[in-house]
């Protein structure tokens, strides 16, 4: 028998693992837009035992949403990426800073 | 005596948790993308183990398939130098494991056994074999979920002309073709008819 706090538990380690991730990846802009998709799968972790334990599917088709919009965070981040380093040559967090802000 | 579904889950689980590690500390960012894909097939494993099938083959075709190849690709592509990009790495170790324990040790109290272990929710029975999550999510998602999911293609849409309209670029010394004038284009522009005297073999 595995209960609901089991896979809970799990999805707040990986949350936490790609927060940590967000922490020690500060320069590269891939490797926070990969956290951010871990941080996306945790949710949906969540949201897919939730329904699985209520007897619920709105959690699932919420998870369909949430791939769906994912997939067009990443085409769109990385075609800004792709742009960025064809004007930059760099995709350093650092070095982008022409905005000032 | 564990059962089967624990050792799957175990198993699993570890797999999850060593992939993201490796995420989030490896050098080379086309190692990390490959980790993402070990990462995203465990899930889709335990997503399995929540009867939620039809998510768990979207995970692996959408997740694995396309926008883990789309980031392989972006990787690939540009030439990142990867000493320093790590720069900061052991100047913030510290903090993300400070941080990262802190999340961690809260949220696990709060979703913890205390809340939600098998006395406080009950495992559902299992489904019979007939059962068809596809199906089940079909029935909703075309129905009371229509709108929704409407929109949802919409911002695929938008994803898509945005990711075309940013990378596109227009090359000024590249040689094309513009049909429109090529279909445009009149006798008179093309053939000049000259006159002269005819000419004798000799």
């Amino acid at each position: 028998m595995i209960a609901l706090s089991d896979y809970l538990i799990l999805a707040a380690i990986l949350f936490s693992l790609s927060v940590a991730g967000i922490f020690l990846n500060k320069k590269n802009v891939i490797v926070l837009l990969m956290a951010i998709e871990l941080m996306l799968l945790s949710v949906n972790l969540n949201f897919i035992a939730f329904s699985h334990y209520l007897g619920d599917s709105a959690g699932q088709i919420f998870v369909f949403f949430i791939l769906t919009v994912a997939a067009a965070e990443a085409a769109i981040g990385l075609a800004i990426l792709v742009v960025l380093f064809r004007n930059k040559r760099t995709i350093n967090v650092k070095e982008l800073d022409s905005l000032k802000g | 005596m564990m059962s089967v579904e624990q050792l799957l889950f175990y198993i699993n689980s570890a797999v999850v948790i060593f992939g993201a590690t490796m995420v989030i500390t490896v050098k080379n960012p086309v190692q990390a993308a490959l980790y993402l894909v070990l990462t995203f097939f465990a899930c889709a494993g335990i997503w399995m183990l929540l009867e939620a099938e039809f998510l768990a083959i979207a995970l692996v075709l959408v997740y694995v398939g396309a926008v883990m190849v789309l980031f392989l690709f972006v990787v690939m592509m540009l030439d990142i130098n990867v000493a320093r990009m790590r720069e900061g790495f052991i100047k913030f170790l510290p903090v993300g494991i400070t941080v990262a324990l802190a999340m961690a040790s809260m949220m696990i109290v709060i979703v913890g056994p205390e809340y939600f272990g098998l006395e406080k929710v009950i495992e559902p029975a299992r489904h019979a074999a007939d059962y068809n999550n596809t199906r089940e999510l079909g029935l909703v998602l075309y129905s009371v979920y229509v709108y929704p999911f409407e929109i949802a293609s919409v911002i695929l849409l938008v994803a898509i002309v945005a990711a075309i309209a940013l990378t596109l670029r227009r090359r000024p010394q590249t040689k094309y073709q513009s049909p429109e004038k090529q279909v445009a284009v009149k006798r008179e522009d093309r053939v000049r008819m000259v006159s002269m005297p005819s000419e004798q073999k000799k």
